[in-house]
């Protein structure tokens, strides 16, 4: 076991992790954060995306000794201030952006990473930036009309 | 996951004397690695983490103008920081796996690994770029070996490539959509002196260079140059995507498609 210290939705926390540790693990398991899913364990399925140092990472494919001084942002940090959902997790809930929820998770926290680089994206950047989010629930359009919403754009996609 | 030892260098010196012991693995981005470990296709004693080596990581133009690409350079950061110099590579690498993949998956990594279906084997031996490890450079014709085989010895550790840019490159994948991997991928660079063309996802070899395609188009680069050729099915992957004839004659497409694009 070895100490590992980061910054976790802006707290700074340490904890005991083996090697073989993941990052998805230490956050649910060591730190009670529950809200990053493990949906596929395979590096596929993107339920588990957080930001590691502002950038978008699957948290079941990096060690949590990698993250090691990092500056970590999970879903629990993706609400406002003062507790209300922030711009896109409400588009989300406007939009119907989720079914069964599972996947929701990995979803606000790619579109968080994306708008982060592209402020103003088209649909069809849109639709190429969530290549590693799956939903099984929704057909995505729902998803991407919420992503088209909290960036200030006409929610009118193509596809329909 | 089989228990491992895990450490971090922040030093390459540190990083070689690592890896000098039993059973030792480097340790790119991981994001071939990690799910190998998780399967247990893999079982090191020891992982040793490259990516806290700053000195290892980012792009830049050496005096000749050959591009420089550290071994631990995201394909994100090579999207970005190769697009002014090298837009082909820079292409390539915004087109593999997806966004997070693409922040964590490195080109050392990938180029260590040398998986049939990669896309970047196909860029380093088209372009005839060098890889630099700690103790040596190796021309890229002698370091792809065949299947997840390169000329690295056991600990080597890969720490940049070094690209010459071409006049005129393209990358072009035929993507198997659920992998995103290269079903086939072609990439063509147009040096002064001649053409060089590298086939991935195609062989049971592993990257290749197709050679009658480069002496055709170092004559006329133009997609009708290669119009009469063919590539043998022979030593070609069949799996349930493609069978081998499929790949061979994709190659030739995406060959064509791939000095279109270039111009």
């Amino acid at each position: 076991m070895a100490k590992v210290s980061m910054s976790v939705n802006g707290k700074p926390v340490t904890g005991e992790v083996e090697g073989r540790t993941l990052l998805v693990q230490f956050l649910r398991e060591g730190l009670g954060l529950t809200g990053t899913h493990v949906g596929c364990d395979t590096s596929q399925c993107g339920a588990c995306v957080v930001h590691v140092d502002g950038r978008a990472v699957k948290a079941c494919a990096i060690f949590a000794a990698e993250a090691e001084g990092a500056e970590v942002t999970t879903i629990e940090g993706m609400a406002d201030a003062d507790g209300s959902l922030s711009t896109i997790q409400q588009a989300f809930q406007d939009h119907h952006g989720l079914q069964c929820g599972f996947c929701t998770p990995g979803m606000v926290m790619s579109a968080a990473a994306l708008l982060a680089e592209n402020p103003k994206p088209s649909e069809a950047e849109v639709r190429d930036y969530l290549e590693g989010n799956l939903c099984r629930c929704t057909g995505y359009h729902n998803i991407v009309k919420a992503i088209m919403a909290a960036s200030g754009q006409d929610v009118a996609i193509a596809a329909e | 996951m089989y228990a491992f030892e895990f450490d971090r260098p922040a030093t390459l010196d540190e990083a070689i004397a690592l890896m000098s012991e039993e059973e030792a693995q480097a340790l790119g981005g991981g994001q071939t690695l990690i799910p190998t470990l998780k399967q247990r296709l893999a079982a090191p004693a020891r992982l040793v983490s490259l990516t806290a080596i700053p000195e290892l990581a980012g792009v830049c133009v050496a005096d000749d103008g050959a591009l420089c690409v550290g071994a631990t350079t995201t394909h994100a950061a090579i999207a970005q920081e190769a697009a002014a110099h090298y837009p082909a590579l820079a292409a390539l690498a915004g087109n593999i796996g997806d966004p997070a993949v693409r922040n964590r998956g490195t080109i050392g990594g990938s180029v260590a690994n040398n998986d049939p279906s990669a896309c970047y084997p196909a860029a380093v031996l088209a372009s005839g770029a060098t890889i630099k490890t700690a103790n040596r450079e190796i021309a890229a014709d002698d370091f792809f070996e065949g299947m997840f085989a390169t000329a690295l010895e056991e600990g080597e550790i890969v720490t940049e490539i070094r690209f010459p840019v071409p006049e005129k490159a393209a990358y072009m994948k035929f993507e198997q959509p659920a992998s995103r991997f290269a079903l086939v991928g072609v990439f063509v660079a147009k040096f002064a002196g001649g053409v060089r063309v590298a086939v991935t996802g195609a062989s049971e070899e592993g990257v290749f260079r197709w050679t009658e395609a480069e002496e055709a188009l170092s004559a006329n680069f133009s997609p009708d140059a290669i119009s009469g050729l063919s590539l043998a099915a022979d030593n070609m992957i069949g799996d349930l995507h493609g069978t081998p004839e499929y790949r061979a004659h994709l190659a030739k497409v995406m060959t064509g498609r791939a000095v279109a694009a270039a111009g």
